[in-house]
């Protein structure tokens, strides 16, 4: 039957994060970003939603339930309070997610336990890669199988906290057989190193890195699913879902900011909300904060059927990708000059948003 | 409850026989019809009569035994399966669609706001008899489209016959013809009892096919949807019964704006329907373009980034999440009108967005197929001119924008017009 009125504990942890977003996120975000640094505490609290810990298998000591509309629904309400928040906060279940899924018995018994601790494991995954023609179905850092040992070589771009990092989910591709696999690589392997910190138009208060992968060699039985493999569409599908509803989450920051803000600012004797030049812009950024949305909610609701979802994400974060910049844009429009300063949010979401086309593997449901 | 896309299996079954009588005998009447503007199309009411009938006297069942209806079925999926019908037969033709047989907005309007006893009688027409009827709703007047406050035509009582005395003028009435000189329907008129009260005196009128004093002026040529009529009609002196105008008496002696709001609430119901028959028409049209793109070589995919994309490619993608953006935001109006809940807000939303989208995709259709897509040989330029209407009727994607607007700030008409 269809329905879009989410469950009550979906609508328990939306109004938590909800909470959360407007009484700790909102008045921290500013700084966080100037400063190119998210305060601690707030990474504590988002770990303490435990958004990971839900989906670890139970047998491990999880609950088991990875459910993407639920995790939809926490992307959005997460971006909501700040993009590079949701990012760090969301970070472990980029490693933790594909273990779970495709992990060999081994991997998840040995990996999967620290992510039920106090605290969020020091890991990190690396899928983007430096340059204007990336295909994540093309990769360029290769593995190429030698013996018992696997080489990696290549470059990875905007790493979230990869200099923190101890363990990381590197993606490759096979030279062999072309296929696109992940490896668990320790960050002290030989042969892995840090090229820089990025400095990035938005999400600045993440810290990002380059890496740099020269012979970085492990054993084999760190691909990911061992001699399985893992299924790399749905990866990234999964990936696509979450970055639409953090862009979902941005917009609607941006609009519900510009909404208030017309309808106390006074021009010409009425709230500028009054005047149908306005109006109509905020209408139609509802508009689309919605149907980006809903467009991130169907292809959550058929990757937990288990279909194959690749048409409807690859739609979804096509959509919400225009959405968030076109949203964002007009938010700072109807600030007028209020928009173009930084000390009003709104400039800092354009910049936010407008970094999702070429968002891909920064997050997972 | 939870969030969830799933649309029941029985009604899945009952789209598959839509989608036969859609392709089979609505597409091939198409061009024909076109071409021969308010030709009524008397295969597809046959097909379809004995089916509408049916659904009609369903509902009247239900509605002259209500408990019986509800202990049935949880939520009802009654406007899904509408709405689903809708985009179907639409995307056999749109224009077709709108002759089913039926009440159509008329219908809507009385059971809506009409008393139990006015629904029965003005309906069961519908629901039985051997031959079909239709129904429409007159509001647009020359000086009067999407300000229904202006409306200019007159009731008034006249207590020594007992009955209401309607002079005036309405235009761009859909079915008009259909409902007054092709059948035994009837037209829901809106006319005002109180010319200094703008809204609040606005009133709607049942008027049967076979009044005396009401014809059919004209009926115009238009620029799609031509196989259905949009007729002008003139009321002059007509007489109907005093219980003809619609609604309990509190909202005939004009508690506030009863009568108004009532109209407004037939425009949440069927507002999602007007987006699903543009739905439809943007769906022929982007399997149509699909399909001659895949002739010539080019494959649409959902695995290549956007460098490898042709910009043929992005088009269709982009038409693709638009369209399912519009269907989403119309199945959620749609859904919520089934469980009960209020709607207004999304049902402005879901038509203002189809309104814009099946306008963009349609015309974008016809250029990127170049000579094809300009040809009367293939229905691409057809749908891009059926597809129009879905901006302008049932309120225009400006004045849905603005019922959102005023719901998203919390203004009244007053603080944002």
């Amino acid at each position: 039957m269809v329905s879009f009125t989410p469950s009550d504990d979906q609508k328990q942890l939306i109004e938590t994060i909800r909470r959360f977003a407007i009484n700790d996120v909102h008045p921290a975000a500013h700084e966080a970003d100037e400063h190119a640094e998210l305060p601690a505490h707030l990474i504590e609290t988002g770990w303490k939603i435990g958004l990971v810990p839900t989906a670890i298998p139970e047998e491990l000591g999880g609950l088991g339930e990875m459910s993407a509309v639920t995790g939809a629904l926490a992307a959005e309400e997460l971006a909501f309070g700040d993009l590079s928040l949701a990012l760090s906060v969301m970070s472990p279940a980029l490693f933790a997610y594909p273990i779970t899924l495709y992990g060999t018995a081994e991997q998840r018994e040995h990996w999967l336990p620290q992510f039920l601790e106090e605290s969020a494991p020091r890991v990190t995954a690396a899928l983007l890669e430096p340059g204007i023609f990336f295909d994540p179905r093309e990769l360029k850092t290769s593995a190429t199988r030698d013996g018992d040992k696997v080489r990696l070589n290549g470059v990875k771009a905007t790493v979230p906290n990869a200099e923190n990092a101890d363990v990381m989910l590197i993606y490759a591709r096979d030279s062999d057989n072309g296929q696109i696999d992940a490896y668990l690589v320790q960050k002290d392997t030989p042969g892995v190193s840090i090229e820089k910190k990025e400095d990035l138009l938005g999400i600045r208060a993440l810290p990002t890195y380059r890496l740099a992968l020269s012979d970085a060699t492990v054993d084999a039985p760190c691909r990911l699913g061992g001699a399985v493999g893992c299924d790399f569409d749905t990866i990234l599908n999964r990936g696509r879902v979450a970055l639409a509803s953090m862009a979902v989450g941005v917009a609607r920051a941006a609009f519900e900011y510009a909404r208030d803000y017309a309808k106390q600012r006074v021009a010409f004797g009425v709230p500028i909300a009054q005047k149908q030049s306005i109006a109509f812009m905020l209408a139609e950024m509802a508009i689309e904060v919605d149907a980006a949305r809903l467009l991130a909610w169907d292809a959550a609701y058929k990757l937990d059927q288990g279909d194959d979802v690749t048409r409807e994400a690859y739609l979804a974060k096509q959509y919400a990708d225009k959405a968030v910049l076109e949203v964002t844009d007009r938010a700072v429009q109807v600030l007028g000059g209020y928009g173009f300063i930084r000390e009003y949010p709104a400039e800092r979401w354009l910049r936010n948003g407008r970094g999702f086309p070429m968002f891909e593997g920064l997050a997972i449901i | 409850m939870t969030i969830s896309f799933e649309i029941p299996e029985n009604v899945l079954s009952q789209l598959e026989m839509v989608k036969g009588a859609a392709e089979y005998v609505m597409r091939p009447l198409s061009r024909e019809l076109d071409e021969n503007e308010h030709a009524r199309p008397d295969q597809f009411v046959q097909v379809t009569w004995g089916m509408m009938r049916d659904m009609q006297k369903r509902t009247l069942d239900k509605m002259a035994n209500p408990e019986a209806g509800k202990k049935r079925e949880g939520v009802s999926t009654a406007t899904l399966r509408l709405m689903l019908m809708i985009e179907m037969l639409s995307w056999g033709d749109a224009g077709v669609y709108l002759c089913l047989p039926g009440g159509a907005l008329g219908g809507a309007a009385i059971e809506a706001v009409g008393t139990p006893e006015q629904k029965m009688r003005f309906l069961k027409r519908f629901a039985e008899g051997e031959v079909p009827a239709w129904g429409a709703m007159a509001m647009t007047e020359p000086g009067a489209g999407s300000d229904t406050s202006a409306i200019r035509t007159r009731a008034v009582f006249d207590s020594a016959t007992n009955e209401w005395v309607i002079n005036g003028e309405k235009i761009f009435c859909t079915n008009g013809k259909l409902a007054l000189e092709e059948s035994n329907g009837l037209v829901v008129v809106w006319a005002t009892i109180d010319p200094t009260a703008g809204r609040a005196g606005m009133r709607p009128f049942v008027v049967e096919a076979g009044t005396p004093g009401v014809t059919v002026t004209k009926t115009e040529i238009k620029h799609g949807i031509r196989a259905s009529d949009t007729a002008a009609i003139v009321l002059q002196d007509a007489r109907i019964p005093a219980d003809n105008i619609l609604g309990s008496p509190e909202v005939q002696h004009g508690e506030g704006s009863g009568g108004f709001k009532g109209a407004m609430a037939t425009f949440d119901a069927t507002r999602p329907l007007v987006a699903a028959s543009a739905l439809g028409i943007g769906r022929a049209s982007l399997e149509y373009v699909k399909e001659v793109l895949q002739a010539n070589g080019v494959e649409i995919r959902y695995d290549l980034p956007y460098h490898k994309l042709t910009a043929l490619q992005r088009d269709v993608l982009e038409m693709e999440a638009q369209l399912k953006a519009a269907y989403l935001l119309t199945l959620r109006a749609v859904s919520l009108l089934d469980h009960g809940e209020p709607n207004n807000l999304e049902s402005a939303m879901c038509k203002a967005k189809a309104g814009k989208v099946i306008t963009t995709i349609t015309q974008k259709a016809v250029e990127m197929l170049g000579s094809i897509g300009y040809t009367k040989e293939t229905l691409l330029e057809k749908w891009m001119r059926d597809g129009k209407i879905n901006s302008i009727y049932e309120g225009t994607d400006q004045i849905n924008t603005l019922i959102v607007a005023r719901r998203i700030l919390g203004y009244s008409s007053k603080e944002l017009n």
